[in-house]
């Protein structure tokens, strides 16, 4: 802002899009706890998800065709002020976490009612809305320090909401407990490499930090910078062997709140080192490559088999469920590695379909366990024949993350594989699909449960009510839809993966 | 505590002088040292000093605890409304210049008032929420047995 | 031979990673749960130490520009501020801290009334026998934690 008057041009409500699509979610929070009504509450988080959800829907009509939109807030300019920057990656993202946010309220409305006291219910809403604001935040902000602010909104809201999971069992404070401690060592490591990085280039605006580091090149401050960013975003992302917090955290959090992280928190995070890596280091940038090929690739390999194993062997639907999640951020992270353009677009096209994917299994699985009264297998007997809709959801969720052909995660899986094969790593490629065997026997063992063992014979369980079935139909059919018309997911992704590779997120360094 | 006299005397008269330095460095903020931060937490002193002499039971009775958390909203409302003002204006989110076109720098002034307004309420009521949250439970054994 | 230059030059950064190096230690090695948020305390003061210092302008002062008596700002170039932007940051990650701390602390009040300690071990034998206790329920074929 000059101390010179300007002639000030009016703008319209579409040119604030970016910056509504964080603030409506973060009035919706205190106008919740102010209003204090239940029903209330609900209301207006529904509303303010469901807006949030169409402004990143016109947000990413946009961007498709590879453009940027530049936001200033308070009216200062970058690089001194703080800009929120959309392209089509950070649009597709933003649409999956208010899209999931949205779908995941009229599950929650009813599932939290056995699963949280009844005086918790309006904070319950308060919080959500704040993780989805966080969560929001750091996809749409192009300020490095911003980033950080987000991450812990959203991350101190979840470790509240895992909590509340200590009604049913007391171990979703000790879940919640590790995960404030590993959540906190993350964020700090990464507000360690962001002062590094401020040291070494006098800035905190991504975009502009991209134009200083390509000009000094790599020097060992920028190189630590680099490793604590990555570090604290992949401990944020629960990748192989960071990922320790993940199973308790994921198990005994009420089933909404399961529902909702495993589609859009790693999301989120992973998103971050997307960010980081190719629009704020610059993947030519030595260090990284060699990041890329020692580190992640095993860690990644190592994910995929050893947490796909370990979910072969567990007893409890919706553990198994997130030590699958651990394995699929493996790949994830492959497709980053592969550091082409295809590997890419692949990594983006697999973190939406895998939250969709994700969603509709948590969801199905808290259906049913709103009849059984926990997610062990043995409860589960026969449910699949009982409760007809949720078992067909469930099992479109199953074999889209298997990568049956037809469904979503086919998609992403072929993508994959199609990158390792232009990389000429036909090796990798035997080894997705190897992996991919692992997840049928776990998927498999779900549907046997399900389907193929005799219910209890008092069993009295029959489809949810409405309010549930809706949500999980749609998100089950979305896992069928993407498999087909790939045009939203993977056309957007590929748009996203060439304006990642063509440098600092559509901004031209001379 | 009621038969630590000095001490109860003492800190009505601290109470209220701490409550008006709070506003001092809340409403001054923009010329020396100070804030929203600053006022809020020095506030909320003023309400847990009083809890801790005269018992938390007293301190509920002067700052309900249905209106702590009210203000803790209220705070981050101010703050987000404050922006919104600007957007309806048809300036950027938190663009302060809107509210005083013909002259920014004094628009500038309003804005971070209203903020820190904000700002100031919210740190108040989460000061004052966190002390009544834990000294309000009670403890599960007695000292002794730790 | 010792360059003395440089350590004496990295005062700050000596500092900053013993600061830090202790606290990740205290998080990793105690058992307490309570010490360990002490530990997680030290570790990010320590990373606002080092934003601090690296905001410090050899030389410089408080980054205010001097007001003459007509109010009007009276710009001189010879005059060295710090750095504040490092500051301000830093006042957002207190912040942060702060939650952090009273939520973590929250959450130890409510394990303790549950388990009945705040000892890592005895809450990790407790769980340990719960999913023991689970296994044998629901078909102890398949593993226990991993």
């Amino acid at each position: 802002m000059s101390v010179v008057e300007t002639q000030h041009a009016a703008k319209t409500l579409m040119d604030h899009l970016p910056v509504l699509q964080v603030v409506i979610p973060l009035i919706s929070a205190p106008l919740i706890v102010l209003l204090g009504n239940r029903k209330l509450a609900f209301a207006i988080a529904f509303a303010a998800s469901a807006t949030a959800f169409i402004i990143a829907s016109l947000l990413l009509a946009q961007v498709t065709d590879g453009s940027v939109i530049s936001y200033h807030i308070g009216g200062w300019a970058p690089p001194l002020g703080i800009e929120y920057r959309i392209d089509a990656l950070s649009a597709l993202v933003l649409m999956l976490i208010s899209g999931i946010a949205t779908v995941v309220l009229p599950y929650a409305y009813t599932s939290i009612k056995f699963e949280i006291p009844k005086r918790h219910h309006t904070l319950f809403y308060a919080l959500y809305m704040l993780c989805l604001t966080g969560l929001l935040g750091m996809v749409a902000t192009g300020d490095a320090f911003n980033v950080f602010v987000f991450l812990e909104i959203s991350s101190l809201s979840t470790y509240v909401l895992v909590a509340m999971g200590a009604k049913k069992d007391a171990r979703a404070l000790t879940a919640a407990y590790d995960y404030l401690i590993m959540g906190t060592i993350g964020a700090t490591f990464f507000v360690i490499g962001l002062g590094l990085l401020y040291m070494a280039t006098g800035t905190l605006n991504m975009a502009d930090l991209a134009g200083r580091i390509a000009d000094q090149g790599a020097n060992r401050t920028v190189q630590a910078a680099f490793t604590f960013i990555v570090v604290g975003m992949s401990l944020k992302a629960a990748m192989y062997p960071l990922h320790h917090w993940l199973p308790n955290a994921y198990t005994y959090a009420p089933s909404a709140v399961t529902t909702f992280l495993a589609a859009t928190a790693t999301k989120a995070a992973i998103y971050v080192l997307l960010r980081f890596m190719f629009s704020v280091f610059n993947p030519a940038f030595h260090f990284e490559d060699w990041t890329l090929y020692l580190i992640f690739i095993p860690f990644a390999l190592l994910a995929m088999f050893a947490a796909s194993f370990v979910a072969v062997f567990q007893t409890n639907l919706k553990r198994m469920l997130a030590f699958s999640s651990i394995a699929q951020i493996g790949y994830m992270l492959l497709g980053i590695a592969m550091l082409n353009a295809t590997g890419l677009s692949a990594s983006i096209v697999y973190l939406v379909n895998h939250g969709i994917t994700k969603a509709t299994l948590f969801m199905g699985t808290g259906a049913m366990v709103m009849y059984s009264g926990s997610a062990f297998f043995d409860n589960l007997n026969g449910l699949g024949r009982k409760m007809p809709l949720t078992g067909a959801a469930m099992v479109a969720g199953g074999l889209s993350l298997i990568g049956v052909p037809g469904t979503a995660g086919f998609i992403s899986k072929w993508v994959l594989v199609q990158a390792a094969f232009e990389n000429g790593w036909w090796i990798i490629a035997v080894l997705i699909m190897l992996s991919s065997l692992l997840a049928v026997i776990y998927v498999w063992r779900m549907f046997e449960v399900l389907y193929l063992t005799a219910p209890d014979e008092d069993c009295t369980a029959t489809d949810p009510p409405l309010p549930i079935l809706i949500p999980m139909l749609i998100l089950a059919g979305a896992c069928i839809w993407f498999g087909f018309d790939t045009e939203l997911t993977l056309g957007s992704a590929r748009v996203a993966a060439d304006g990642l590779l063509a440098g600092s997120a559509g901004l031209i360094v001379e | 505590m009621h038969h630590h006299l000095i001490l109860r005397v003492v800190t009505k008269m601290l109470v209220g002088t701490i409550i008006l330095f709070a506003f001092y460095v809340q409403f001054h903020g923009d010329f020396s040292p100070g804030g929203g931060f600053q006022a809020g937490v020095i506030m909320a002193v003023a309400f847990i000093i009083y809890g801790i002499v005269f018992g938390l039971q007293k301190a509920k009775q002067v700052f309900p605890e249905w209106l702590v958390h009210k203000l803790v909203a209220l705070g981050v409302l101010i703050y987000a409304a404050t922006g919104v003002a600007s957007l309806l204006l048809g300036y950027n989110f938190l663009d302060y210049g809107a509210f005083n076109p013909g002259h920014p720098i004094y628009g500038q002034h309003w804005g971070i008032f209203a903020v820190e307004l904000g700002v100031g309420i919210t740190v108040t009521g989460v000061m004052v929420a966190i002390y009544y949250a834990f000294a309000g439970r009670p403890p599960p054994m007695k000292d002794e047995d730790w | 031979m010792i360059n003395w230059d440089f350590i004496v030059g990295h005062l700050n950064y000596w500092l900053f990673i013993i600061l830090m190096m202790t606290g990740l230690y205290i998080v990793v090695a105690r058992g307490n749960l309570v010490k360990k948020i002490v530990g997680l305390n030290i570790f990010q003061t320590s990373v606002f130490m080092f934003y601090i210092s690296i905001g410090k302008v050899t030389g410089g002062t408080a980054p205010i520009y001097p007001v003459n008596r007509q109010g009007d700002i009276e710009y001189d170039p010879t005059i060295i501020y710090s750095n504040p932007l490092p500051h301000v940051l830093i006042l957002t990650a207190i912040v942060v801290g702060i939650a952090t701390t009273s939520l973590a602390l929250a959450l130890i009040i409510r394990i303790r009334e549950e388990y009945d300690t705040i000892e890592e071990e005895d809450i990790l034998r407790i769980e340990r026998e719960m999913s023991a206790q689970d296994n044998k329920e629901h078909g102890s074929a398949m593993g226990g934690r991993a």
